[in-house]
């Protein structure tokens, strides 16, 4: 059935036809057959005059930008590195703002009884003694954590950024699906989203009316710089780390407010007080913003077997130290079996029904509920009573609504009868369909939207959008993207142009302090500078390996296998393939990248993105020689380009100082070993030759000396040569001027350990002629550099 | 019954620790109508930068210690005197296990003390079927819950073999009974894992025993350590019964509670959390000394 009267589907061409909705659903782009809201009109009509073609266009440019931003989810697998493209549906959904500001009405007394209920559950737990909520949904509860009852948490309240998920009932009323309570994520992605559609939808697309997503920020990050204690000290986002699954948003979301983003290793707690381990030493934190599970954050008193937690953080919760956004514990708010009875609590609590209703759900506990689950079953889901999953997610102990039987395959009866006080019903809804492109045209997709809100002095406020998640068939139990759905921005309109917003008030701007890197991202930084010179500089010997491979095509001749076998003294095995030996080393780079994504922008990211896909893509099967030549040329402008990204553009803070002695430290290291190979007293003549190579230093040995190389002329070159940014001495300077830049460099005059190595370095080296440099030295000297690592590690990336 | 009791726990660390944080549960409190505390006192070598005692949410005694400067061992010293009040074994006053269910469900409280902390499975304490068919073969229709604690805990003694060194601290409860032997801790969270596939709420006491018995009388198991019974709801007119399965008894002068929780890891003596890792050795010894006995 065609939804639209003949005439004005024409208007459209061939955009809906076959967009056919259920007759027992609710669609939000029409609101009864033919008869569209108003609200799509604009945009459908701009739509429909695109011709597929250009539609695809559109889209492209959308995605473009997500890939070029590297916006990503994880999935859980087996693989805990496993990345995803972002599955953006690109029709947005639409909502007219008169219908948002009565939404947001619904939802902020829900903020208000939730935080009521969390704030008695963890005080005086009336609401049990008084037969409102059972006990045992409380004790038995994993999200009820102990060690937090009866602390009062320092801002006066338990939450401040909530998110909700709703979905349309067919009667077009909405209902409130899930609480998000704990450490709501999807705000971020909304964000990415939002940029992504306008790409895809530019102006002259209607954009003018839509409501702007940035003063939501704005007013949420003020409000956690308002929070008691927050001044003077640091406001931060806790991640549980590159593992999780919206790590990305953790990163994404930390830069975009000008926030630091720590993992649980980052803080220490002393003396009651919360501090970021920095390379200047602790400094005070005020706020977390916390995105990782409560049950994870202090393995002292919480969950002992944490690997990613603070010890002590609950007892600086305890003594009112920190703020926590939300408070440990708040997740009890998301447990299923609540809504039961959040209806009566309303009452109890507020005085007045619920405005916006929850999905209706019976708590099998109780036995008249457990009979009305059992005679109703086709019409619900049934499920896990503590958990917070939504209703349509369907986990492992769920029974959709109309199967019959439990998750052991025991008839659906016997299971509520036996495992009742541990289950729940939920009305299987079945929810509203929205727009989404198929092919050439539109399809009718179920939909939830969430929505988030933060708490304010003035209140909660709500981000004008948020992010709808839609199924991938007619089926409204797909829609979980973890099972392959996907994500759609949502556009809230206006009938009038709406207003600009920024997040930082004009004329304002907030600079962040330059002195406070985490310890954990200074190491991270060191050893990624470490880990890129290590690949180059096994690129540059396996190039110069291959050339002379090339120039005499034979692997077994004497003066190659001597070449070999040096290199094999270098730890490189030139019969392995190419990519196996780069790997490692270029592995172990991206993993240190990866552990500090909010420090570096997309660009630097996407360039050893680059360099790691075009190691993959090499054949496996590179010839020796010529090939593999070209191939590591390749490669060496690859990171080049990375190296410049670092050099040309990255602030030359804190970070970018451990970059850079990570990467000098390195340089100077491989020097003395290549030196130590391949200009050894006893070595053949040509070998000389190879350090000048690996050292990228022969044009300037042609200028500087006019004979053929020698060892001398080589150690003084790639040893001893101020000038040259391929010899050691030159990387010691460097080494040496960052660390007099690095915080206490001198306590009361005296230096840190890190110069005190440095400075006689330098010194030996400035002073040393060519033959002084023997094969000890230069062992003797590498020596001194582990321990210049050893005492930066141990003065500021522990 | 008067004790005098000393316990020292001692760890080396085979590298220093840097930034030690320590959360003790070694201080007895009052047990209403069994226990009077008259002193207590515990001393840690070296000496913390940051102490602080506070109760947890069971009500046990907890402490926190923080070393600022790394350190290389630690060392806690307990003296306490303590009282064990004379308890006559009255009668069976607990319900059959489905009025127990009733009673539990009838119950609103939520503090330490209420019996729904302690229905579910907990960390130490997973649902085991191996355990549940064992406890389900031990009872007959129309037991009380009193006679449905000691069934259980004497079949366990029976079942299983006291034997110091064949587990260790960490060694999972379901593995402990598959092999059938195991210490005090193995066998309270076991019979707790037992009890509570019944539907008796069932928890985990710490503690210490008498280190020699009244003449005439067997040594208990435990007694040259730190000690661990149960501690079961039967019901709201009797509350909370004390067995210790190691020993085969109802608790009543010989024990002497320190804490108590789900299972050991609400309540273990020391937990410490350390950012460096490596070797580390303990010592523990303990003398319980009765004063008019």
């Amino acid at each position: 059935m065609n939804p639209l009267p003949r005439q004005r589907s024409k208007a459209y061409g061939t955009l809906l036809q076959n967009y056919e909705v259920r007759p027992d659903a609710a669609d939000e782009l029409f609101a009864a057959p033919g008869q569209m809201r108003p609200v799509w009109d604009a945009f459908i009509a701009q739509l429909g005059r695109l011709s597929p073609d250009e539609v695809a266009v559109h889209f492209a440019r959308g995605d473009q930008y997500l890939r070029d931003a590297g916006v990503f989810y994880r999935r859980y697998s087996a693989d805990p590195q496993q990345e995803r493209d972002w599955p953006l549906s690109h029709i947005p959904v639409i909502l007219h703002e008169r219908e948002w500001i009565d939404l947001c009405a619904g939802l902020s007394q829900r903020a208000e009884l939730l935080e009521k209920v969390v704030s008695d559950l963890y005080g005086p737990a009336d609401l049990v003694r008084n037969g409102h909520l059972p006990a045992e949904l409380v004790a038995r509860n994993p999200e009820w954590l102990r060690p937090l009852v009866g602390i009062a948490p320092a801002s006066g309240h338990f939450l401040h950024f909530l998110a909700f998920e709703i979905g349309r009932s067919p009667d077009g009323s909405w209902l409130v699906l899930g609480d998000r309570t704990q450490a709501p994520s999807g705000a971020g992605f909304a964000l990415e989203n939002r940029m992504a559609t306008s790409r895809i939808f530019p102006d002259p697309f209607p954009r003018a009316n839509l409501r702007r997503l940035a003063g939501f920020f704005r007013s949420f990050r003020d409000a956690m710089d308002r929070l008691p204690g927050a001044e003077g000290r640091r406001t931060a986002v806790l991640t549980p780390g590159p593992g999780n699954d919206a790590y990305f948003e953790h990163t994404y979301i930390a830069r975009y407010l000008g926030l630091a983003l720590l993992e649980g290793e980052d803080l220490i707690v002393q003396n009651g007080n919360v501090q970021v381990r920095t390379v200047s030493g602790p400094q005070p934190v005020g706020v977390l913003w916390r995105r990782l599970d409560a049950a994870y954050a202090d393995p002292l008193e919480l969950d002992e077997t944490s690997q990613i937690g603070t010890p002590g953080l609950v007892d600086a919760i305890r003594q009112s130290n920190v703020n926590m956004v939300n408070a440990l514990g708040s997740g009890i708010l998301e447990t299923r079996a609540l809504m039961a009875f959040l209806p009566k609590i309303a009452q109890e609590l507020l005085g007045t029904p619920l405005a916006l209703p929850n999905i209706a759900t019976w708590w099998c506990g109780q036995e008249s509920e457990k009979a009305y689950v059992k005679a109703n079953a086709e019409r619900i889901f049934v499920g896990e009573a503590l958990s917070g999953a939504l209703p349509f997610d369907i986990g492992q102990r769920a029974s959709a609504g109309g199967d019959a039987f439990g998750p052991d395959g025991q008839p659906l009866e016997e299971w509520i009868e036996a495992q009742g006080q541990f289950l729940v019903g939920q009305e299987a809804v079945t929810l509203s369909t929205t727009p989404v492109w198929e092919g050439d045209r539109l399809r009718p997709r179920p939909m939830t939207i969430r929505v988030f809100a933060a708490r304010t002095p003035g209140g909660w406020t709500f981000l004008p959008g948020g992010y709808a998640r839609i199924g991938q068939s007619g089926e409204a139990t797909a829609l979980s993207m973890q099972q392959g759905g996907a994500v759609a921005d949502v556009w809230v309109m206006r009938d009038a142009p709406a207003p600009e917003e920024t997040l930082f008030e004009k004329g304002s701007f907030r600079r962040p302090d330059m002195g406070t890197l985490p310890s954990r991202a200074a190491d991270n930084l060191y050893w990624l500078g470490r880990y890129i010179e290590r690949t180059e500089g096994a690129i540059r010997l396996l190039r110069a390996y291959h050339l002379r491979l090339a120039e005499t095509g034979k692997a077994d001749l004497p003066r190659i296998e001597r070449i070999a076998k040096l290199l094999a003294a270098l730890g490189l095995d030139v019969s392995l393939p190419i990519a196996a030996t780069l790997q490692p080393p270029l592995a172990a780079a991206r993993v240190s990248a990866g552990k500090i994504r909010d420090r570096f922008s997309v660009d630097g990211w996407a360039a050893l993105a680059d360099l790691t896909s075009s190691l993959e893509a090499m054949a496996p099967d590179l010839q020796a020689g010529d090939d593999t030549v070209r191939a590591m040329g390749v490669l060496l402008r690859k990171i080049t380009g990375f190296n410049g990204f670092v050099h040309e553009n990255m602030h030359h803070a804190a970070g970018w100082r451990f970059l850079n002695f990570g990467r000098a430290l390195e340089r100077a290291d491989g020097a003395a070993a290549v030196l130590g190979v391949f200009a050894g007293e006893d070595v053949a003549a040509g070998l000389p030759d190879l350090a000048l190579e690996y050292g990228d230093s022969r044009i300037t040995h042609q200028h500087r000396y006019r004979i053929d190389p020698t060892r001398d002329t080589v150690t003084d070159l790639l040893a001893l040569d101020a000038g040259n940014p391929r010899a050691i001495l030159f990387q010691v300077i460097t080494m040496r001027q960052i660390a007099e830049e690095l915080p206490r460099a001198r306590v009361n005059g005296r230096l840190t350990d890190v110069l005190r190595v440095l400075l006689p370095l330098e010194t030996d080296l400035a002073v040393a002629d060519p033959g002084m440099i023997t094969s000890e030295r230069l062992a003797e000297l590498r020596e001194r550099l582990t321990q210049v690592s050893t005492h930066l590690s141990s003065a500021y990336l522990v | 019954m008067q004790y005098d009791i000393k316990l020292t726990i001692g760890y080396v660390y085979g590298a220093p620790s840097d930034h030690a944080r320590t959360l003790v549960r070694l201080l007895p409190t009052d047990v209403v109508g069994r226990q009077i505390v008259r002193s207590r006192l515990l001393t840690v070598t070296p000496r913390p930068d940051e102490r602080r005692e506070a109760h947890d949410f069971f009500g046990n005694a907890m402490c926190t210690m923080v070393f600022h400067a790394p350190i290389d061992r630690i060392e806690l010293t307990l003296r306490a005197s303590a009282e064990r009040l004379q308890q006559a074994e009255g009668l069976d006053l607990s319900p059959d296990l489905p009025g127990l269910a009733r009673e539990i469900a009838a119950d609103r409280r939520l503090d330490g003390t209420a019996p729904h902390h302690f229905i579910g499975p907990s960390v130490r304490v997973p649902v085991v079927p191996e355990i549940e068919a064992f406890a389900r073969a031990q009872v007959a229709l129309g037991m009380t819950t009193l006679q449905v604690v000691e069934r259980i805990g004497r079949a366990l003694h029976a079942e299983m073999r006291f034997e110091t060194g064949a587990t260790d601290v960490n060694t999972p409860t379901a593995e402990a009974f598959a092999n059938r032997h195991g210490v005090c801790q193995d066998f309270t969270h076991i019979m707790i894992a037992a009890l509570r596939a019944l539907g008796v709420p069932a928890g985990y006491v710490s503690g210490f025993l008498r280190t020699h018995p009244p003449p005439g009388q067997p040594r208990l198991e435990g007694a040259d350590a730190m000690h661990a019974w149960v501690m079961a709801w039967c019901g709201a007119e009797m509350g909370w019964v004390e067995f210790d399965p190691s020993n085969c008894c109802q608790v009543y002068q010989d024990h002497i509670t320190i804490a108590f929780g789900r299972d050991y890891s609400d309540i273990a003596p020391v937990k410490g959390v350390l950012r460096t890792s490596g070797a580390q050795d303990s010592h523990h010894s303990v003398d319980v000394i009765p004063l008019d006995g």
